[in-house]
């Protein structure tokens, strides 16, 4: 009993974390049409920013981060897909790309190919006792933190002018120009909300592993685009679910595989997500948009 | 009010519209007919700059709006209710009207006029929490007339409002037109139902693959024989040829 506690706690922090890569993901996605492969350096640039800034008192290296990743989403909107934005999906989808890669190139020139490591936030590798559950810190943080997240995300858009704006562009954004949304406007705004939910996520990624290389942020956000996907892109719901679906089944295989397989794990996941898609081609959550675009 | 002169339209190799002009006058409702791909959709596209014209020119209140963003031009006063409705299915009834509202400088008197519309339109009023996209397509139309109309604009034009209703549905929404026809609102009417436009416009035009055929007040395109032609595809002549007298083309008179 005590060793399924500890994974449904180990499931949910694991999710979160994913959830959190992967509404950064979804929500460009439902306005722009586009998977931002370059969501994993904003990630990174998180990272660089608190390895090497470790002596900086935690509250202002948190703001400094804060602003330089919520900067870099808004600077790579602008230089790179605004001009891109009438060309098509295809040129999009491979604008990021080339974003992506040349970040990844461009950290290894500045700050060379080596690990570097550091230490975040010393608390949040310390652990409490919750009943029979040993819960680490960090953890307990992820888990609440993807909650607040969530709800502070779901209040924006339902209840502000510029959240309903951005549900409209996700949903139709030729007609939401037409009753007067600013396109520029509303892609910023939501590349701004992605950089803050990537500061975030790197912030709780490199308290986990204390090190950062130029595709830290690579490993991670592949394991969120596999959530969209599986939740149904596009839908912000829908990646919130596949991520914690994701977490869980990742942990189920960890208890559950032969100690000799166990380094396979992520095959196992990815096939089992296989398998989901060919039964659900269109993710767990079918969004209008999507079907209508398919 | 609106002027629109040698207006051209090419998608890639294809061209849509061969020079077209036509005008709206401030308080008037114009016509635009004329059978499938004729190119009205176009027009009305080219008008809040969702296609860039090859050339020709669009005047409203007298400056150009070519290469505007369509998000400036309901600002300047140009709403557009699209062809098959676009509203937004998965908002509420009461979202759809907020966001047509949203460009509103008076956010109170905005929020009274959502308020307003919902008494308008009864049948919205009742399902005014139910998601867009569970109404009736008489009522996803209503909406959609109901959402451009709230942010007030000057020039109301509406493509095929009719398109895909019942019947009695195309009463009712003819009769929203007519409403705002007595009420004096600019209306710009986009219809393949061509008789009943005509008969409902103060002047209208025909428009047949790309080129205006026809034009003058309701009577003289009415009775013209060549009104008919069009519609069964009959060449009347050259394209172009015939254009009725009644009124002038209004294409340089632009009302301040």
């Amino acid at each position: 009993m005590n060793g399924f506690l500890q994974g449904v706690v180990d499931a949910l922090a694991l999710g979160s974390l994913y959830a959190i890569f992967a509404l950064g993901i979804a929500l460009i996605f439902s306005v722009l049409k586009m998977i931002n492969f370059a969501h994993s350096e904003l990630v990174t640039i998180g990272a660089f920013v608190l390895i090497l800034l470790a002596d900086v008192p935690l509250i202002i290296r948190i703001l400094i981060l804060v602003v330089v990743v919520v900067g870099a989403a808004v600077l790579m909107e602008r230089v790179a897909f605004r001009p891109v934005r009438g060309a098509g999906q295809t040129t999009m989808l491979i604008t990021s790309f080339a974003v992506s890669y040349l970040l990844q190139n461009a950290a290894i020139l500045i700050f060379g190919p080596d690990l570097r490591s550091g230490s975040v936030w010393s608390v949040l590798n310390e652990s409490f006792m919750l009943g029979p559950v040993r819960i680490l810190n960090l953890n307990a943080l992820t888990i609440v933190l993807t909650l607040v997240l969530l709800v502070a995300l779901t209040l924006f858009l339902r209840k502000t002018s510029i959240g309903l704006q951005m549900r409209a562009a996700a949903e139709d954004f030729t007609t939401a120009r037409l009753v007067g949304v600013k396109a520029n406007r509303i892609i910023a705004v939501a590349f701004g909300i992605s950089g803050l939910l990537a500061a975030i996520a790197s912030f709780l990624l490199t308290a986990q592993t204390g090190v950062v290389t130029n595709t830290i942020g690579v490993q991670v956000v592949l394991m969120a685009f596999v959530a969209t996907i599986l939740g149904g892109m596009g839908s912000l719901s829908g990646a919130v679910i596949g991520a914690f679906v994701l977490g869980a089944v990742s942990v189920i295989l960890q208890q559950l595989l032969p100690l000799e397989l166990r380094p396979f794990r992520d095959a196992f996941l990815f096939a089992a997500v296989f398998v989901v898609l060919v039964v659900r081609p269109g993710g767990l959550i079918v969004t209008r948009a999507s079907r209508a675009r398919v | 009010m609106l002027a629109v002169t040698d207006l051209v339209v090419r998608y890639g190799q294809t061209t849509a519209l061969h020079g077209v002009s036509f005008a709206v006058n401030r308080g008037e409702v114009v016509a635009l007919v004329g059978p499938n791909g004729a190119g009205k959709t176009t027009a009305l596209k080219a008008i809040v700059g969702l296609v860039t014209p090859a050339s020709g020119s669009i005047e409203f209140d007298g400056a150009t709006i070519v290469k505007h963003k369509p998000e400036n031009l309901l600002r300047r006063g140009i709403s557009l209710v699209p062809e098959g409705r676009h509203i937004f299915a998965s908002l509420t009834v009461v979202e759809n009207l907020a966001l047509g509202a949203a460009t509103r400088a008076d956010r109170r008197a905005a929020k009274k006029d959502v308020a307003a519309f919902l008494d308008r339109f009864p049948a919205l009023g009742r399902r005014r929490r139910s998601q867009a996209g569970k109404l009736s397509g008489g009522e996803q139309q209503q909406l959609a007339i109901a959402r451009a109309l709230i942010a007030q604009p000057e020039l109301l034009m509406l493509d095929e409002p009719s398109l895909g209703l019942a019947p009695l549905v195309v009463d009712q929404i003819f009769g929203v037109v007519s409403e705002l026809r007595d009420a004096g609102t600019t209306v710009l009417l986009v219809e393949q139902n061509a008789t009943r436009a005509v008969e409902l416009a103060d002047r209208s035009y025909v428009l047949r693959t790309g080129e205006i055929v026809l034009e003058g007040d309701s009577q003289t395109v009415l009775n013209h024989e060549d009104f008919l032609a069009s519609y069964l595809g009959v060449a009347a002549g050259a394209p172009g040829a015939p254009v009725a007298s009644g009124v002038p083309a209004a294409s340089g008179e632009v009302t301040a």
